[in-house]
C-alpha cells in the first residue's frame, strides 16, 4: 500500500472525509458508553443536553470557549509559520500573573483605561514568554517544541511559587491563591445577570482580526510564506527571522489574553487551577480548525461543548468523564486521518 | 522491423502499460534487446522513460504486459527479481553511502552485512579484474565522498557488473560528466557489449545517442513512437520524431556589449558542507551580453549564484553594481539592484508549491506599490499582474488562483520567467533555466533570455549542459573547484577545449605558464 496525491480533491472529498470522522467519533463515544455499561443513545443525548440543553448550559459552553479559542489562535498563528508553540499554557500564566500583578491595587485608573492596560500587560506577558524560546529557534537553533514545552512546567512552578509566597492572599484562608482584583479590572457580563462575561466576545474580536492579518496584510502572506518554504520565502527576500520573531509576538500575546479574559473575566484571582490544560487543548482546537482563525471559533465551541456536556452526562448517567478526553483525542486523531485522505488516496502495490 | 539480425534477445517487454489517473505514462510499449547491442531509449521529460525503467526493476507494477529476462517472464513488483536475473542500472542520482570505502561500496549488499569484512581478498581481486576488462579504473581503498563525479559513476557501473549484471541500464549517465568523461563512459560501454552485455542508454541528448547506439528508440507522451538504426537516422529526425513537430531552435543574432554591470573582483566565499567556496573569482558581467559559466556540477556554481542572489556576502574580495560597490547585501537589496533571479530548482526556490499562481508571482514584489499599501494587500492589483504574466508568458495554467504545484515545470518556469522579467532587471541570473523542461518550453525560455539581452540586459547562464552554453553565451567562463577561467568569446573554444578547463587542467597549465 501506499500513497498517491490527488490532485484536485472535490468538495464530496473535503467535506464528505471530515464528516465522517466526525461520525467515527460519535461511534467510538457510543462504544466507550456501552462498556460501561450505560445505554448509548442516552449518553449522547445527555452529553448534547449538558453542552447546549439549556441556557445554563450553553452559557457554561461558551465561557468554557473562550480560553480556548485564545489559545486557539495562539496556536493556529504559530503553527502556520511553522513556529511550534507548544507553550500557550505558560503563556496563559504569564498574562494572567501580570494582570494579576497591576489590578489588584498596583494601578488606580478608571475601568476603560483600567482593562485595555491589563490587557496590554497581558499580551506584552504572554509574548515575552515566547519570544525567548523563538530568538533560541532562530539564533542558534534550539528546538522551540522542547523549549516551550518545558517552560510550561517552570512557569506552573513560579506561578506556585508565589501563591505560596508574596503574592498569597491575607484573606485567603491559607489556600494557594492571589488578593482578588480590583472591580474596576473585572471584565463586564456580556447580558446583566447571565454567566457570561465579555472575554468570549473579545476572542471573537480577535478571531476575526487574525483572519484579517492572515489574508489582506503583507505580515499573514509572509508568514504562510515562512511556514509553506522556508527556503523559497528566504530566497525571495522575506525576512525569515523577523517574521517569526513576529509571529511568536502574536501568538505568545495570544495565548496571554486568555490568562487575562480567565482572571479579569471568570476567576478574579489567580490559582493554580486557573487553566486545566487550555494551552494543550488550544493545540487540538487549532488542528480540528486547520489552523484557520474563523474555524477556531466553531472547534473551540465543539471542544468546549465535549467537555461541558461529558461534566454533566457523568453526573447523571456515572459514565467517567474521561470520555471527554478520549472523545477528543479520536476526533482529532480522525480529523487528521480525514485531512491526509483528501490530499492523498490509498493505492495498492 | 529494423534490428540486428541473429543476435539472442536477452531482455524482451511486451506490451508494457502503466497509467496513473486518466495519465498514461507508458502504453503498450514493446521492443526487445539483443545480446551485445547498446539500444537509446530517446525522449523528453515525462514521455515515460524512467517509469519503465521502474517497472522493469520492480518499484512500480505495470498495469498491463510482461518483461522476460533471458526467456524467462520476470515475477512483477519484485525488485529483487530483476537485479537477480541480471540487470543493473546506474541511476541518475548515485546510491553510494560517502562514508564507505569504494570496496565495501560495491560489496555491500551482495554478502551478509555480518560477513562483510570476510572474503574481501576474492572480492578485490574479482573488481581488479572487472576494472581492468571493462576500463573502469578506481582505487577500491578510496573513500566514495572523496570521488569525482565521474568516478562515482563507474564505481556504479562496477557495482551492476560485480553483481554479474549482463544487461546494464544507464539513466541520463552523461548529465554530470565532462565531455572527456564522457568518451570514457563510452568506450567503457563498447568493451561491455564487445564482451556480449547489452546496455540500454536513457537519454535526451541526441548526439550521444547518435554516438554509442546500435538502435533508437524514440518515445513521446508515454508511447513508443518509433525505432530506427543508429546508422541509418540523424539528428533531424530523432528531434522531429522526439518532439512530433518541427523545433525552430532559437535564434541568437550578434552581441552588442555595454559597459560592465556587475563586476566581482578577486572574490573568495567559504565552502558551505559540501559545496565549494569561490576561489579569489573575478567577473565583469556586461550589459547586451550573455555570460555563460559551463563547468561540471559542485565547482563553486552555487557559490556563485548565491552571492548574485544576494543570499551571500563575498568573504573577501569585492562586489559592484553599475560601478558603485555595495553596502548590505541581501535577497532584497539584489532585487533592489535589479537583479532579476531564475533560481536553479524552482520547486524548492522558485516557488512555494501551496501558494497560488496569484500569490507567487508577487513573492519578490508583494510589500510594493501596487500589490501592498502600508501593509495592506490589494489583491486584485496582484490579479492583474499575474494575469498579465499568464499571458505574455503563455502560461498554460487553471487561473491565477490555482495553487502552482498543479503546473508542469515549463509553465512553473514560465510563470518565475515572467516574474523576474516583468521588473525589468538590468541583470539577469539564470541557473540551469531549462533542466528538465520538454523542448518547447525550452525555446521558449532560451529566446526570452534572448531578447532580454537585445534589449540591454546583462545575462549570466549557468548550467551543466555545455550544448546550451555553446549555443546561447556570448562569452564563456570555465569555473573548476572555485576557480575561473578567462573569457572566451563565443566560436573560439570546442566543446573538448572547454573540458580540459572543466577538468580543472586549463588552471594549472596557466599557472605554469604564468611562472
Amino acid at each position: 500500500m501506499r500513497l498517491e496525491p490527488v490532485a484536485d480533491p472535490g468538495w464530496t472529498r473535503t467535506l464528505g472525509l471530515p464528516a465522517l470522522a466526525l461520525g467515527g467519533t460519535v461511534a467510538i463515544a457510543m462504544a466507550l458508553a456501552l462498556i460501561a455499561g450505560s445505554n448509548p443513545l442516552a449518553v449522547l443525548g445527555l452529553i448534547l443536553k449538558g453542552a447546549v440543553g439549556s441556557k445554563f448550559a450553553l452559557l457554561e459552553t461558551l465561557n468554557r470557549a473562550t480560553p480556548l479559542i485564545f489559545t486557539g489562535l495562539a496556536v493556529a498563528v504559530a503553527f502556520r509559520a511553522k513556529l511550534w508553540n507548544i507553550g500557550a499554557e505558560a503563556q496563559l500564566y504569564m498574562g494572567a500573573l501580570l494582570a494579576v500583578v497591576l489590578g489588584t491595587g498596583a494601578v488606580a485608573l478608571p475601568s476603560v483605561l483600567l482593562i485595555p492596560v491589563l490587557m496590554a500587560a497581558a499580551i506584552t506577558g504572554g509574548a515575552l514568554m515566547l519570544l525567548g524560546p523563538a530568538f533560541l529557534k532562530t539564533r542558534l537553533g534550539v528546538d522551540e517544541v522542547v523549549t516551550t514545552l518545558l517552560l510550561n512546567f517552570v512557569m506552573i512552578l513560579v506561578v506556585s511559587m508565589l501563591l505560596e509566597g508574596p503574592m498569597k492572599d491575607p484573606m485567603g484562608m491559607g489556600w494557594p491563591k492571589s488578593e482578588r482584583l480590583v472591580p474596576d479590572a473585572r471584565l463586564p457580563r456580556i447580558v446583566t445577570g447571565l454567566r457570561l462575561h465579555w472575554g468570549f466576545g473579545l476572542a471573537l474580536i480577535c478571531a476575526v482580526l487574525v483572519w484579517v492579518m492572515q489574508t489582506r496584510t503583507t505580515l499573514g502572506y509572509e508568514i504562510r510564506a515562512v511556514g509553506l518554504n522556508r527556503r523559497a520565502a528566504a530566497f525571495a527576500g522575506i525576512p525569515v527571522t523577523v517574521v517569526v520573531i513576529k509571529t511568536a509576538l502574536i501568538s505568545g500575546g495570544l495565548a496571554g489574553l486568555a490568562g487575562f479574559s480567565e482572571v479579569a473575566g471568570l476567576k478574579g484571582s489567580l490559582t493554580l487551577d486557573l487553566s486545566p490544560g487550555f494551552g494543550y487543548t488550544g493545540i487540538i482546537v487549532a488542528m480540528l480548525a486547520l489552523l484557520n482563525p474563523l474555524g477556531v471559533i466553531v472547534s473551540a465551541l465543539f471542544v468546549a461543548g465535549i467537555f461541558v456536556g461529558a461534566d454533566s452526562m457523568s453526573r447523571a448517567a456515572g459514565v467517567p468523564t474521561y470520555i471527554a478526553d478520549i472523545l477528543l483525542a479520536s476526533a482529532l486523531l480522525l480529523m487528521v486521518l480525514a485531512i491526509m485522505l483528501t490530499r492523498f488516496r490509498v493505492v495498492r502495490g | 522491423m529494423p534490428e540486428a539480425t541473429g543476435a539472442r534477445a536477452v531482455l524482451r517487454l511486451r506490451n508494457i502499460t502503466k497509467r496513473f489517473g486518466p495519465l498514461t505514462a507508458n502504453d503498450a510499449i514493446t521492443f526487445d534487446l539483443h545480446e551485445g547491442e547498446v539500444i537509446a531509449l530517446l525522449g523528453e521529460n515525462g514521455a515515460g522513460k524512467t517509469t519503465l525503467m521502474n517497472i522493469l526493476f520492480g518499484h512500480y507494477t505495470a498495469d498491463e504486459g510482461e518483461i522476460e529476462v533471458f526467456g524467462e517472464p520476470l515475477p512483477p513488483g519484485n525488485p529483487r527479481a530483476a537485479l537477480e536475473a541480471g540487470v543493473g542500472m546506474v541511476h541518475q542520482h548515485f546510491t553510494l553511502a560517502d562514508n564507505l570505502s569504494v570496496l565495501d561500496n560495491i560489496v555491500l549488499g551482495t554478502v551478509p552485512l555480518w560477513r562483510l569484512r570476510s572474503g574481501r581478498g576474492a572480492a578485490r581481486a574479482r573488481i581488479d579484474q572487472l576494472s581492468r576488462d571493462f576500463g573502469l579504473s578506481v582505487h577500491p581503498d578510496a573513500k566514495a565522498g572523496a570521488l569525482s563525479v565521474g568516478e562515482r559513476q563507474r564505481v556504479e557501473i562496477l557495482k551492476a557488473l560485480y553483481r554479474d549484471a549482463r544487461i546494464l541500464i544507464l539513466d541520463e549517465p552523461t548529465a554530470v560528466l565532462t565531455p572527456q568523461e564522457t568518451d570514457d563512459l563510452f568506450a567503457t560501454l563498447r568493451k561491455a557489449v564487445a564482451l556480449g552485455l547489452s546496455v540500454i542508454f536513457i537519454s535526451h541528448k541526441m548526439h550521444e545517442v547518435l554516438a554509442i547506439s546500435s538502435r533508437v528508440l524514440v518515445l513521446r507522451h508515454g508511447s513508443l513512437i518509433g525505432e530506427v538504426v543508429t546508422a541509418e537516422t540523424d539528428r533531424h529526425q530523432l528531434a522531429h520524431m522526439m518532439v512530433g513537430s518541427e523545433i525552430v531552435a532559437p535564434e541568437v543574432g550578434g552581441a552588442a556589449p555595454g559597459e560592465v554591470l556587475l563586476r566581482l573582483r578577486d572574490v573568495s566565499t567559504l565552502p558551505v558542507g559540501n559545496a565549494v567556496g569561490l576561489r579569489s573569482l573575478s567577473l565583469d558581467l556586461r550589459a547586451g551580453q550573455i555570460t555563460g559559466l559551463a563547468g561540471v556540477s559542485g565547482n563553486g556554481q552555487a557559490a556563485l549564484a548565491d552571492l548574485i542572489a544576494g543570499e551571500a556576502m563575498p568573504e573577501t574580495g569585492d562586489l559592484e553594481i553599475a560601478g558603485a560597490g555595495i553596502d548590505t547585501w541581501s535577497p532584497r537589496a539584489a532585487l533592489d539592484a535589479r537583479i532579476g533571479r531564475i533560481p536553479e530548482d524552482r520547486h524548492r526556490t522558485g516557488t512555494i508549491s501551496d501558494f497560488t499562481l496569484s500569490e507567487n508571482s508577487v513573492l519578490e514584489a508583494y510589500e510594493k506599490e501596487p500589490f501592498s499599501k502600508r501593509g495592506w494587500f490589494d489583491w486584485a492589483a496582484v490579479d492583474k499582474h499575474t494575469r498579465a504574466i499568464i499571458a505574455r508568458y503563455d502560461v498554460r495554467c487553471p487561473g491565477p488562483d490555482a495553487r502552482i504545484r498543479l503546473l508542469s515545470g515549463g509553465n512553473m518556469q514560465k510563470l518565475i520567467l515572467g516574474r523576474a522579467l516583468e521588473a525589468d532587471p538590468t541583470i539577469i541570473l539564470a541557473v540551469q533555466p531549462v533542466r528538465g523542461l520538454d523542448i518547447g518550453a525550452v525555446t521558449y525560455v532560451q529566446s526570452r533570455l534572448i531578447e532580454a539581452r537585445d534589449a540591454g540586459a546583462a545575462v549570466l547562464l549557468i548550467s551543466e549542459d555545455l550544448d546550451e552554453i555553446l549555443t546561447l553565451a556570448d562569452v564563456i567562463h570555465v569555473i573548476s573547484e572555485g576557480r575561473l577561467s578567462p573569457a572566451f568569446t563565443r566560436g573560439t573554444k570546442t566543446p573538448a577545449e572547454l573540458g580540459v578547463w572543466m577538468a580543472g587542467q586549463g588552471f594549472e597549465e596557466a599557472a605554469g605558464h604564468a611562472a
